[in-house]
């Protein structure tokens, strides 16, 4: 007969030991009770909704649709307030009594609140749940904060805030941070780069009292006089598992609940997982073994045999641009030798401590690329005597010459962890390959590998790209380039929220790996500081690619090809006699029409530019921008200047439309199409930006391409006079300007935030868009070829001619 | 013994950057890094001739603008996968005077 399961608490051990129940088919009726007012979600995921880089959403795991699916009965915001062991009930503070045949206990923990005079006051809140989470979010710039705690939950809370401009200060009772985890240097480098963050970080300092003013929190003050002011107070101190109700049901309670190797408690109907639970001594308080946990529990309740184990654990901080690591023992002692190494310049540190030529413990800093290779070895105590040597620079090193990056993770051996906080091996995601995932999305869905922190998703693609070889290509969405472990989305978060100007500080801000970027970050970065700090920033054109350096198409010879503007594909016969003079003299080779109606000119000589574009300036002709991640072209139809269909002047519109957006640069090229009436002579319904007219007015429609990917454009708004296509034109490309990684188009950019959101921030923000869009024009709507040959023709040409020195 | 011919002022090539010069023999790259080191390579990359001096410098290596092969400054050698040489030649910076070695910018007549 199905029994009933009674489960205590959705938090993520519950939620996992759900998981391995429905999946497995066991026979029981499920009702879960969450204190909580919903669900499942992956808490140690609060720390990026609190910095912004996640949303709630994005951190549910079980939703409603799931429950249903699997039809587990909730009851959310609801706690159970008492336990009838003897006739097997639970009652709920709503009053409702509910019976089991097992009980499963998973009532996590409750923070501590050290019990200073004042912790009662409005505004002094721990950094627990979601409401937590969102206080702190609520909190708004320039607000002040201190975080008591500088611990690994009081840091990600500290810089999540941080990254919201909450002008924040940690306290912190030992000398340096996180010293549970961290010996004295990490901590320093740890310190040096919150601080750099506009964190104050105050060590050794001990907390005397809260102070408030009608009843809300006012500052907090220290042992040594000193008043810290602040709106809010988060106490990050550290964590009690909940046990109140265990206690007082009469089970065998300690520091937490006390469970048998099969997470049985000391009633053979209750069992207990996760931060609740004490087990031979230990109390729990990362996901990873509660993680293991709850499989165990899963089999106990299915009647299969399984057994905890408690392993070595490691851990990351999950702030951005703070990269490190730790596992084992780090102290020093009796017999135990260390091996360090330190690159200032690069803010890395590395610290091993070995014991009979086993390595106990790691810590590492600024660069913690290997640090699941240096885990492997703690956690297997292998043998390192023969390769002490350079055991300190990691696997690339072993064996005397460094390797390929994907050769220390193809050497990686079957049972090698690679997600930590599922506890998922190398060979597990081989095996899920074999059985034909191949790719990232496929691997979380059938192993769970990199699903929960994120941290792994690196090395996942790596197995990915190991084992599938030239099958898997490593998104690019993973970093910008080997200089960085960072996305494009949080390096143009970085740039924004740390108001980050100049390449150099993004570099140092961001941890840049490499002394000043390389061929694929910087172009990106220029583009990104360009389009947030159009005032402040100064262009660098050295990070840009030819083309743009040099304001002309490069060939595969090595010469150039020179477009100049026609505005709205309109020309004049001067204007075909200047070109045409331009060609025979500089013996241009080939002159072709484009595809955006302009004309090119192909062939010409680097040093001839300068001279050329002279010339065709001369003829009231400026860059066509044929070259640029910037508007090239808006292509149109007659319209109802000479076609018998024309609803509008498109002509006129398309004219109008380049003269406003010419000389912006863009994340990617921009092109776009003016069309008279449907027949869509111009089209525009596969330009970036396409607008069709129709007699009521303008539809503007975007996300068209024809290129590699061919895609028509999905209609955004259609407005009814000119001025308006325009304001929105120009509000789009803005928000694709502040908003898109560099070299997406505008389709690609929408199939990741949508085109409703699109449409909605183009509704609500238009007129704020549009402004900032003129702020930037006002500075690079211009010609850059009469700039160029006005101040920067010399570059033009040879540095030096040899020719006659050589040949003496 | 080394002669050194001046070529030009530093400044006239632009930090994280390149400028090209004309021999009779075809055309030489010279760059000057971020920390005012100067090299000269040939002015063709080992893949199809490309102009490195159009390149984005970057550390001690030069990427060329035709199919982004990375190109080391120090050695000329093509870095990561791809195979080839590009050939170099001795050059300094001597109170702020470009200098390159004119001895090997003559060797490669022989060459
Ligand atoms: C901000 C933050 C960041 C973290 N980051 C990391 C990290 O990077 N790595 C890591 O390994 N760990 C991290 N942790 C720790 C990790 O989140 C916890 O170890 C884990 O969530 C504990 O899981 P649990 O299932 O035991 O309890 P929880 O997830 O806390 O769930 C317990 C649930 O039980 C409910 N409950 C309690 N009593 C009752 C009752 N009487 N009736 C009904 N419901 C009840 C509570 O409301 C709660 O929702 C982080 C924690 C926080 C808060
Ligand atoms: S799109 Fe319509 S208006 Fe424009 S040329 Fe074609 S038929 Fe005429
Ligand atoms: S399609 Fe574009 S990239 Fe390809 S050969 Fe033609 S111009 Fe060059
Ligand atoms: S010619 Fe240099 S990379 Fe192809």
């Amino acid at each position: 007969m199905t029994q009933k399961l009674i489960v205590i608490g959705a938090g993520m051990a519950t939620g996992r030991m759900l998981e391995t129940l429905v999946e497995a088919e066991a026979d029981y009726y499920i009702t879960l009770i969450n204190g909580e007012a919903r669900g499942n979600y992956n808490r140690i995921m609060l720390s990026p909704v609190l910095s912004g880089d996640k949303t709630y959403n994005e951190i549910v795991t079980h939703d409603d649709e799931w429950y249903k699916l699997y039809k587990i009965k909730t009851r959310f915001g609801c706690f159970v307030q008492n336990i009838d062991r003897e006739n097997q009930t639970v009652t709920t503070d709503t009053g409702e009594v509910l019976a089991y045949d097992k009980l499963v206990f998973g009532t996590g923990s409750n923070p501590f609140m050290i019990p200073l005079p004042g912790h009662d006051l409005e505004g002094v809140i721990a950094y627990r749940d979601l409401e937590d989470t969102q206080r702190m979010m609520d909190l708004g710039p320039a607000h002040k904060c201190v975080v008591i705690g500088g611990g690994l939950l009081g840091l990600e809370a500290a810089a999540g805030m941080a990254a919201r401009g909450v002008d924040v200060t940690v306290v912190h009772i030992m000398g340096h941070l996180m010293e549970r985890q961290l010996d004295e240097a990490a901590g320093y480098l740890l310190r040096k780069a919150l601080v750099d963050k506009g964190i104050t970080v105050k060590c050794t300092a001990n907390s005397k009292e809260i102070l408030g003013k009608d009843g809300h929190v006012k500052a907090l003050l220290l042992d040594d006089g000193t008043e810290l002011a602040c709106d809010l107070l988060v106490m990050a101190v550290g964590i009690r598992p909940n046990v109140k109700l265990a206690q007082d049901a009469g089970l065998a309670v300690g520091k937490g609940i006390h469970v048998d190797d099969q997470m049985v408690t000391s009633d053979a109907n209750v069992l207990a997982v996760g931060e609740c639970v004490e087990h031979d001594g230990a109390i729990f308080g990362l996901v990873a073994p509660l993680y293991d946990q709850a499989k165990v529990a899963a089999q106990t309740l299915m009647g299969q045999q399984a057994q905890f184990v408690q392993k070595e654990l490691s851990t990351k901080l999950k702030v951005t641009g703070c990269d490190l690591f730790s596992a084992g023992d780090f102290a020093d002692g009796e017999g135990r030798e260390d091996i360090v190494f330190r690159d200032p310049a690069r803010g890395v540190y590395r610290r091993l401590v070995i014991e009979n030529n086993v390595v106990k413990g790691a810590v590492m800093y600024g660069d913690t690329a290997d640090s699941n290779w240096f885990f492997g070895l703690i956690r297997d105590k292998l043998d390192i005597s023969d390769m002490r040597d350079t055991l300190i620079f990691g696997p690339a090193y072993q064996g005397g010459t460094p390797l390929d990056p994907l050769a220390a993770v193809a050497a990686l051996p079957r049972d090698a962890e690679i997600c930590g906080c599922n506890g998922i091996c190398k060979g597990q995601i081989e095996d899920a390959i074999a059985a034909g995932a191949t790719d990232l999305g496929a691997v979380r869905l059938t192993t769970k590998a990199s699903g929960s922190c994120g941290t792994c998703t690196g090395l996942v693609e790596q197995v990915l790209a190991v084992t599938l070889g030239d099958e898997f290509v490593i998104p690019a969405v993973a970093a910008v380039c080997g200089c960085t472990a960072m996305t494009h989305e949080d390096v143009r978060r970085m740039i924004k929220s740390q108001r980050l100007i100049s390449m150099p500080a993004v570099w140092q801000e961001c941890g840049w790996k490499t002394s000043c970027g390389c061929h694929v970050c910087r172009p990106a970065l220029n583009f990104y500081l360009l389009a947030d700090w159009p005032l402040e920033y100064q262009d660098d054109p050295q990070s840009r690619f030819i083309n743009e350096r040099k304001h002309a198409n490069i060939q595969k010879d090595g010469t150039f090809s020179v477009v100049p503007r026609m505005w709205g594909g309109i020309t004049t016969p001067d204007e075909l006699r200047a070109i045409a003079d331009a060609a025979d003299k500089y013996a241009v080779p080939t002159v072709k029409v484009t595809g955006g109606q302009r004309i090119d000119l192909l062939g010409v000589k680097g040093e001839d530019l300068p001279d050329i574009w002279a010339d065709l300036n001369a003829a009231g002709m400026v860059s066509g921008h044929a070259y640029s991640k910037g508007l090239r072209t808006v292509k149109t139809c007659v319209g109802t200047d000479h076609c018998r269909f024309g609803t509008q002047d498109s002509t006129g519109l398309g004219i109008k439309l380049e003269k406003e957006l010419w000389g912006s640069w863009t994340p990617h090229k921009l092109k776009l199409g003016v069309s008279g009436c449907p027949r869509n002579c111009a089209e525009a319904t596969c330009k970036d930006i396409g607008v069709i007219c129709v007699d009521s007015g303008y539809q503007v429609s975007i996300g068209g391409a024809a290129g590699m990917d061919v895609r028509e454009t999905e209609l955004m708004v259609q407005v009814a006079t000119e001025e308006e296509a325009i304001e929105v034109i120009k509000a789009v490309t803005q928000l694709y300007r502040e908003n898109a990684k560099y070299l997406d188009r505008i389709y690609k950019w929408m199939g990741k935030v949508g085109l409703d959101w699109i449409k909605e921030r183009v509704e609500t923000e238009g007129p704020a868009l549009v402004e900032r869009f003129e702020l930037s024009q006002s500075i690079y709507r211009k010609d850059p070829w009469a700039d160029h040959v006005q101040t920067k023709a010399d570059r033009y040409r040879p540095l030096a001619n040899l020719s006659l020195e050589a040949a003496e | 013994m080394s002669d050194w011919i001046d070529i030009a002022p530093l400044e006239n090539v632009p930090q994280r950057g390149a400028r090209m010069i004309k021999t009779a023999f075809g055309c030489v790259a010279v760059f000057r890094t971020a920390e005012d080191e100067v090299f000269a390579l040939d002015n063709a990359c080992p893949h199809k001739a490309g102009p490195l001096a159009e390149g984005i410098v970057h550390g001690k290596s030069v990427t060329c603008p035709l199919h982004n092969w990375v190109i080391s400054l120090e050695t000329g050698e093509a870095q990561g996968a791809d195979e080839g040489r590009v050939v170099s030649y001795p050059a300094r910076v001597e109170s702020g005077r470009i200098l390159l070695d004119r001895a090997f910018l003559k060797a490669r007549v022989a060459a």
